[in-house]
């Protein structure tokens, strides 16, 4: 069973890029606070979506639009104005998570494929299934939080295709669940599309070395020749019971590379990369070292087909499979921290 | 006052109290001045704060006493195992039921429940659909600025009440990893339940010394105590019928003194005790800003 990779685009040039790399799909937002990377500089006019999605479909890849964050009163009007659009453009699935902007999508261009986005929160099959038999929702993107094992049974409990993250920055906290950027900030992924937002930052240059601070928050000090990362609040250290350590998550990247095989066989439709704030060629790198994996992995299976790919060992490895260490080079060196984790697949992580 | 009489509510033990502690804390609500206890586990699965026994006599006891008992579930649902404890909850609950995680509103919908803080309701529409399959009542996300709440109140379905977190430590994020444990350098399947040792989280701190957050396993709070005692006419003004109250384990029941005393006493100065947690209170999601600011 082949993954369909799909890759992010924050602009244009990233979604040539990927299209140009193999991705399968791309998907995009549009300008302003409608999705979760509402960063500046970043996401499409309706214009650019329209040469995108031309761009695109010219060459058999497909289009997804990302409207996921959850509207209030106040910015109901720009996420049905953004469905509409959507609609218009003829984009290839619209990816949400609030159930007030399915009922609308569903009631209004019932002919609009929609996926669940990550930022749904949906960890089991009873709540996708909510989403399925409500609004018809044919994919769901899980949230990094199961492991492989749990992956595989959920698959095995719905009809709906599933969708997962295989690279790219981790969120530590449930998606959709995480109030942790707006209680430092005022400002978070379900509300305004943002985590830990630029306009917040504030870097200082200090005896005890160099800080970086969220709206006054010390998240992170580093000494002099440390490499310095962006001030995610999850990823900052911190003091506990008098250690200073990454209390809640070290500035790591998330890479499925090893559990690729045991997520096609468990039935999981899609890989999903994270990441449209990163440039055009860090997307056409990214999409491509995993177009090639994917390939390698499919080319594994079909080489050694049955039961050695279920995925039975218990750390969620597989045997036959070991990604190409320039692979893994490759994508390290790409990696937020230079180091990458299987994150919650693997469960010792949790 | 104008009219409504605002309900004070208990919020479920989001910590791991040694069993005698909760029976003894919900022996003492018998008592108290509140109006809505909420019972069960919404942090951890593997938790036990009581006995699966105990609940019903816990449950009986404070219904004697005046109170409605609702019971919460779990805000993060993923093992095929906590969905068959939610399904237990949910059969034997009698329609006293919290719901948490969409998978609850799946199974229960059509019967009635109360949409948790956990649940992402945001707008009219997401709180008509939920109000349709069920809900008679809405605990609002923490994040939500008072003006959205009051414009979902001007607008709400029928019938159905608003509730507020008032009073402590926010609940602000889950994950699938539990930092308590890893805090002590250990596995989560092998935890020893070390999060026992800690009755109001751990606080952790920024590098300057800064109380920030708090560990409760796979949950993140706040470190400073959200406090709403000042902002009761406001609450009151914007449609609010509930406060809850989230237990700590020090100085509960003068908290509900305090928050009795604003309620029913216009214009009240309540006597609050000194907080007894690092971190202070804040208080800043109320007008739509950071939520560890603090007008006081």
């Amino acid at each position: 069973m082949s993954l369909e990779l799909v890759c992010p685009a924050g602009t244009l040039p990233a979604l040539r890029a990927a299209v140009d790399h193999g991705a399968d799909a791309v998907y995009i937002g549009f300008r302003g606070a409608t999705n979760a990377r509402n960063f500046p500089g970043l996401n499409f006019s309706e214009v650019e979506a329209a040469t995108g999605i031309r761009y695109a479909h010219a060459r058999g890849v497909r289009v997804f639009v990302a409207l996921n964050i959850y509207p209030s009163p106040a910015t109901w009007q720009i996420g049905t104005e953004t469905i509409d659009r959507a609609a218009r453009l003829g984009v290839d699935a619209l990816i949400l998570a609030d159930p007030g902007l399915m009922r609308y999508a569903a009631d209004r261009h019932p002919a609009l494929r929609l996926h669940l986005s990550v930022q749904g929160s949906a960890t089991n099959w009873r709540a996708i299934e909510l989403y399925r038999r409500e609004f018809g929702i044919q994919r769901a993107v899980l949230p990094r939080v199961l492991s492989v094992t749990q992956v595989a049974r959920l698959v095995k409990r719905t009809a709906v295709e599933i969708e997962v993250f295989g690279f790219g920055s981790l969120c530590v906290m449930v998606e959709g669940r995480c109030a942790l950027s707006s209680y430092a900030t005022g400002h978070s992924p379900n509300s305004q599309g943002v985590c830990s937002p630029a306009h917040a930052v504030r870097w200082d240059e200090t005896p005890a070395g160099r800080e970086s601070r969220l709206n006054g928050i010390l998240i992170d000090r580093y000494a002099p020749g440390e490499a310095a990362g962006y001030p995610t609040l999850c990823k900052g250290r911190f003091r506990v019971n008098d250690v200073v350590f990454h209390a809640l998550e070290e500035p790591t990247s998330l890479n499925a590379l090893d559990v690729l095989p045991t997520l096609a066989a468990s039935g999981v439709k899609a890989i999903k990369v994270e990441g449209r704030q990163r440039s055009p060629a860090y997307v056409g790198q990214v999409t491509g070292l995993l177009r090639r994996a994917l390939d390698l992995c499919a080319a594994a299976a079909r080489a050694a087909p049955g039961d050695e790919l279920t995925g039975n060992a218990s750390d969620g490895s597989i045997e036959p499979w070991a990604p190409p260490a320039d692979l893994l080079a490759a994508l390290d060196a790409l990696a937020e921290g230079r180091t990458h984790t299987l994150g919650a697949y693997h469960r010792p992580w949790q | 006052m104008n009219g409504h009489r605002m309900k004070l509510a208990v919020g479920p033990i989001l910590y791991l109290w040694e069993r005698r502690a909760a029976l003894d804390f919900y022996a003492a609500l018998c008592d108290a001045p509140v109006d809505i206890v909420y019972l069960g586990e919404v942090v951890c699965s593997k938790r036990r704060v009581l006995q699966r026994e105990d609940w019903p006599m816990v449950a009986h006891a404070l219904e004697n006493a005046g109170k409605e008992v609702v019971y919460s579930t779990l805000a993060l649902i993923e093992a095929e195992s906590e969905l068959a404890t939610m399904v237990r909850i949910v059969d034997t609950s009698g329609g006293r039921l919290e719901a948490n995680d969409m998978a609850v509103v799946q199974y229960a919908a059509g019967r009635p429940f109360v949409a948790g803080p956990h649940l992402n309701i945001y707008n009219d529409a997401t709180l008509q659909w939920m109000a349709a399959h069920g809900a008679r009542r809405w605990v609002a996300p923490v994040e939500l600025p008072l003006a959205t709440i009051a414009a979902l109140g001007a607008a709400r379905p029928a019938g159905l009440e608003i509730e507020v977190f008032a009073y402590g430590r926010l609940p602000l994020a889950f994950s699938a990893r539990c930092f308590t444990a890893r805090s002590h350098d250990l596995p989560k399947d092998d935890c020893g339940f070390i999060c026992g040792n800690y009755p109001d989280g751990i606080t952790l701190f920024s590098r300057d010394d800064q109380p920030f957050l708090t560990l409760n396993g796979i949950q993140t709070q706040s470190a400073a105590v959200q406090n709403l005692s000042d902002n009761v006419a406001e609450l009151r003004a914007a449609g609010v019928d509930i406060l809850r109250l989230s237990p700590q384990s020090r100085d509960f029941a003068a908290v509900i003194h305090a928050f009795r005393t604003a309620l029913d006493t216009t214009g009240a100065v309540a006597t609050f005790p000194e907080p007894s947690l690092p971190g202070g209170y804040c208080d800043g999601y109320l007008r739509g800003e950071a939520g560890i600011e603090h007008a006081g």
